[in-house]
C-alpha cells in the first residue's frame, strides 16, 4: 500500500493549510461560540478566491475526491467550522449531477464563490432515521406547486440561500417513490426559520413552509425521483467531506494543557494522550481509504458507514477521558480563567453526543453494515 | 495513493491464504497444543522460501495475516525478524529456528517468556547496552500458557553470542516484530468475524437464525470497520519502515509518518481489535464458543497471548507518547 500524497495534492493541502491559518483566528471562533452560527464566510471567501472550492466541487471539480477530502480534513483537523460549506458543496455536486441548466448556472457560481449556503431540507419533527415517512407535502396547483409542512434541524438555514427539500408529491406511490427534492430559495413567501438552540452551542433551525408556492423550475431532479436525489447526496458525502476527525482538535488542545499543566508527566494521562492518538490516526486512515475508493471510481458508502461509527464513539471516548482527567477544571468554558485546556475539554464533551446521532445515527449505520456488508438477514427487531 | 494490496501481494495473500487454509487446519492447530509449534507446518512453511531476504516487511505482513486467520503454530513473527536480522543460510531455510525476546534482560541475564523461546536455536534481544544474538539449545518445552504458544525464559548470556547493533538497532528489529505481530493479530480478528458472521446466521432460537437479531446484527456490525483500520495501520507501518525515513510525529496536524511511532500504534491497535472481536465471537457462540470443541476459543486465547508476550499495553501506551511528544515530557520532568 502506497499512503503517500502526491506533489500536486500536497500543494493543495499545503494552500489550504495557509488559508485557514491566516482565517480560523481566535476572533473568528470567538464569534462563532458566541453567535451559535458555525460558519467562517471569510474563510469561505478565502477558500473560493484561491479557486480551491470549484476545484473540490464532487462530480464537478477537478479535484474531486481527493482534494475534496483533503479540503474538509484540514478544515476539521484545524477546528475550523466546516459543516455549513461541506452542505453547500455537496448540493452544488447534485445540482452539477442532476438539475437543469438554469439551476446550475445559478447555483454553482454562488457557492464556488464562497458566497452562498444551502440547507438540508430532510428530517421532520416525526421523520428522522426513517426519513420515508415525512408528512411534508406538495401538491400542483396550475403550474406551481404549493408546500406545506415543517423540517427539523435545518442547520445553517437564517444565512443559507437555498434550501433542499424533501417532499410528498404522490402519496398514492409506495413510501420511497412518491418524493420530490425542491431547491427553494429561502426567501420565499411562506417559508419561517424559527431557531433551535443546542447543548452544544450550535443553533440550529426548525423551518417551516405555509402555503410556499414555487414553479417548475425548483424541481430539482424528477417528480417523483426525490428518494434519488437523495442518494446522489449521500454517495457524493461518501464519508469523505468532513466528521471523522472531530479528535484532531481535542487531542492538540488537551496535550498543549498536558504539557503547560506538567500533568503529561503523569503515566495515566502519557496513556490516554497515546491510545487517542492512535484512534485519531485509524479514523484518518478509514478516511483517507473513503477518498481513494471514490478516486478509483467505487462507492464508499459502507466504508463511509464503518468511519463513521468507528471515529464518532472514539471522539466521545476521548472527551469524556479527557474531560474525567482534567476534573474540576474540565467543567470550565472557553474563555473562564483556570479552564483546563482553554475551555476546549468541556466544549468537545457538550459537542461529542451529536456525533453519533448526525448524518445517520450509529444504529442506521450499523443496520447497513449488518445487511450489507456482513450479509446478515433482514433484521427481527 | 494506492490503499489496496499490490497485485503481487493479492497473489501472496491468494497463495498463503490456500497454503494455510490446507496445512493449519483445526486439527493441526489443536494438536500442536500446548507446546504451540508443529514442525511438519514449519518445514512446508519454509520450503515456500518465505524467509528469503528480497521480501519487503509490507509482504511479510500479508504472509503473518494469513498465519494469523489460520492460528499457524508456527514463530512467524519471531523467525522472521531473527532472519532479516542475521540473514544467516540455516535460519532462511528454517532448519535453525530464530526467536525474539521484545522486552529488555533482568538482573540475572535472563529474558523472560520469550515468544518462539521453548523451540529456537537462536535468541535476539537486548541485553545491558546491547543487541545480541544468543545460539544455544532450545528446551523445546515451556510453560503451559494462555495461547498455547511456545514461550520460554532463556539466557541472554549462556551461549554463543553474536553481537546485532546498539539500541537504536534493537528498536528496529522490535518495531518490526510488533508490525508482524500486528498483521497476524488481524488475521485473528478476521477469523473471530467469520465464524460468528457463519455462527449466527446457522444458530437458529424463537425459530429464526440470531444473526437476525438486532443486539447480535449490531455487536459484530462494530467489527468490519475496526479490523479494516487496524489492516490499514499495519501497512502503513510497514510501509514506513520498509521506506526507512524518520517520518513524523505531527499530532497538531494527525500526520505521524515516524515508523516506530507507527509500528507501536499498530501492535496496540490490532491487539485491542483482536482482543474484542474474539471476544465478541465467543460470547455470540453462545455456550458452544466456551466449548473447546468450537475453534473460537483457539483465536480467543491466541488474541490475547500473541499481544501480552511484549507486556502490558499502558506501557507500550507510554513509550509511544514519549515518541509523539518528547520535548514536552522532558520540560515537564524538568520542572517538576
Amino acid at each position: 500500500m502506497d499512503f503517500t500524497l502526491s506533489p500536486a495534492v500536497l500543494a493543495y493541502r499545503q494552500q489550504v493549510r495557509e488559508i485557514i491559518a491566516a482565517h480560523h483566528t481566535p476572533e473568528a471562533e470567538h464569534e462563532q461560540h458566541a453567535s451559535g452560527t458555525f460558519n467562517n464566510p471569510a474563510l469561505n471567501r478565502a477558500l473560493a478566491a484561491a479557486g480551491l472550492i470549484e476545484r473540490a466541487v464532487p462530480g464537478l471539480g477537478a479535484g474531486d475526491p481527493i482534494e475534496l477530502w483533503v479540503l474538509f480534513n484540514e478544515m476539521e483537523k484545524s477546528g475550523a467550522p466546516l459543516d455549513a460549506l461541506a452542505m453547500a458543496v455537496m448540493i452544488a455536486g447534485v445540482v452539477h449531477h442532476v438539475g437543469t441548466p438554469d439551476q446550475r448556472a445559478q447555483v454553482i457560481p454562488a457557492v464556488t464563490s464562497g458566497e452562498a449556503l444551502i440547507c438540508l431540507g430532510y428530517s421532520e419533527p416525526d421523520a428522522g432515521s426513517d426519513l420515508s415517512a415525512l408528512a411534508t407535502r406538495a401538491v400542483r396547483d396550475g403550474d406551481q406547486w404549493v408546500i406545506n409542512g415543517a423540517k427539523m434541524w435545518t442547520t445553517m438555514a437564517h444565512e443559507a440561500r437555498w434550501v433542499i427539500l424533501l417532499a410528498r408529491t404522490d402519496s398514492s406511490l409506495p413510501r420511497h417513490h412518491g418524493l420530490t427534492m425542491f431547491l427553494v430559495p429561502m426567501d420565499t413567501p411562506g417559508v419561517r426559520v424559527d431557531p433551535v438552540h443546542t447543548m452544544g452551542t450550535e443553533r440550529t433551525n426548525a423551518t417551516f413552509y405555509d402555503d410556499v408556492r414555487v414553479s417548475d423550475d425548483c424541481v430539482l431532479g424528477e417528480v417523483n425521483g426525490g428518494w434519488r436525489v437523495m442518494g446522489v447526496a449521500l454517495s457524493y458525502e461518501r464519508g469523505v467531506m468532513g466528521g471523522t476527525n472531530p479528535g484532531v482538535p481535542l487531542l492538540r488542545h488537551t496535550a498543549q494543557w498536558a504539557e503547560d499543566s506538567g500533568r503529561i508527566a503523569e503515566p495515566a494521562v502519557r496513556e490516554k494522550l497515546a491510545r487517542v492518538a492512535i484512534d485519531n490516526h485509524v479514523a484518518a486512515l478509514l478516511t483517507q481509504r473513503s477518498a481513494w475508493i471514490a478516486a478509483s471510481g467505487g462507492l464508499p458508502g459502507l466504508e463511509g458507514s464503518m468511519t463513521k461509527v468507528f471515529a464518532s464513539e472514539a471522539y466521545q471516548k476521548a472527551s469524556r477521558w479527557f474531560q474525567e482527567m482534567a476534573g474540576a477544571e474540565g467543567l470550565l468554558q472557553l474563555q473562564e480563567p483556570g479552564a483546563a485546556a482553554d475551555g476546549w475539554i468541556e466544549y468537545d464533551a457538550r459537542h461529542s453526543p451529536v456525533t453519533t446521532i448526525y448524518g445517520g445515527t450509529s444504529e442506521i449505520n450499523r443496520n447497513n453494515i449488518a445487511e450489507r456488508h456482513l450479509g446478515l438477514p433482514r433484521m427481527r427487531r | 495513493m494506492e490503499l489496496a494490496l499490490s497485485p503481487d501481494q493479492t497473489v501472496l495473500a491468494e497463495a498463503f491464504g490456500q497454503f494455510f487454509r490446507r496445512e493449519s487446519t483445526s486439527a493441526v492447530v489443536r494438536r500442536a497444543e500446548p507446546l504451540g509449534f508443529d514442525p511438519t507446518l514449519w518445514a512446508a512453511l519454509s520450503a515456500m522460501e518465505v524467509w528469503g531476504s528480497d521480501a519487503t516487511l509490507s509482504d511479510l505482513c500479508v504472509i503473518a495475516e494469513a498465519a494469523g486467520r489460520w492460528a499457524a503454530p508456527v514463530p512467524f513473527a519471531e523467525h522472521a525478524v531473527a532472519s532479516r536480522m542475521l540473514g544467516w543460510p540455516l535460519l532462511v531455510t528454517g532448519e535453525v529456528i530464530g526467536a525474539f525476546a521484545p522486552r529488555i534482560s533482568d538482573d540475572r541475564g535472563m529474558w523472560s517468556v520469550v515468544p518462539a523461546g521453548a523451540i529456537a536455536d537462536v535468541v535476539l534481544g537486548f541485553d545491558r547496552t546491547e543487541f545480541v544474538g544468543i545460539s544455544s539449545p532450545p528446551p523445546m518445552t515451556g510453560p503451559h500458557n494462555h495461547a498455547c504458544a511456545p514461550l520460554a525464559d532463556r539466557s541472554a548470556r549462556i551461549g554463543e553470542l553474536t553481537v546485532l547493533g546498539d539500541l537504536a538497532s534493537f528498536e528496529r528489529a522490535s518495531a518490526e516484530w510488533k508490525v508482524l505481530t500486528a498483521a497476524m493479530l488481524v488475521g485473528i480478528s478476521v477469523a473471530a468475524l467469520e465464524m460468528a458472521v457463519e455462527y449466527v446466521q446457522q444458530r437458529q432460537q424463537f425459530g429464526v437464525p440470531i444473526g437476525s437479531f438486532q443486539a447480535v446484527q449490531h455487536g459484530l456490525a462494530d467489527l468490519p470497520g475496526r479490523i479494516d483500520g487496524a489492516r490499514l495501520l499495519t501497512h502503513h507501518a510497514a510501509s514506513a519502515l520498509d521506506e526507512g525515513a524518520p517520518g513524523l510525529c505531527d499530532i497538531a496536524n494527525n500526520d505521524i509518518t515516524d515508523p516506530h511511532a507507527l509500528a507501536s500504534m499498530a501492535l496496540l491497535f490490532c491487539g485491542e481489535t483482536a482482543t474484542e472481536a474474539t471476544a465478541r465471537s465467543l460470547h455470540f457462540h453462545g455456550g458452544y464458543g466456551f466449548a473447546e470443541e468450537y475453534d473460537i476459543q483457539l483465536y480467543y486465547r491466541r488474541a490475547r497471548g500473541w499481544a501480552l508476550v511484549q507486556g502490558d499495553p499502558a506501557l507500550e501506551c507510554h513509550s509511544l507518547a514519549d515518541r509523539l511528544w518528547p520535548n514536552r515530557l522532558l520540560d515537564a520532568l524538568g520542572g517538576g
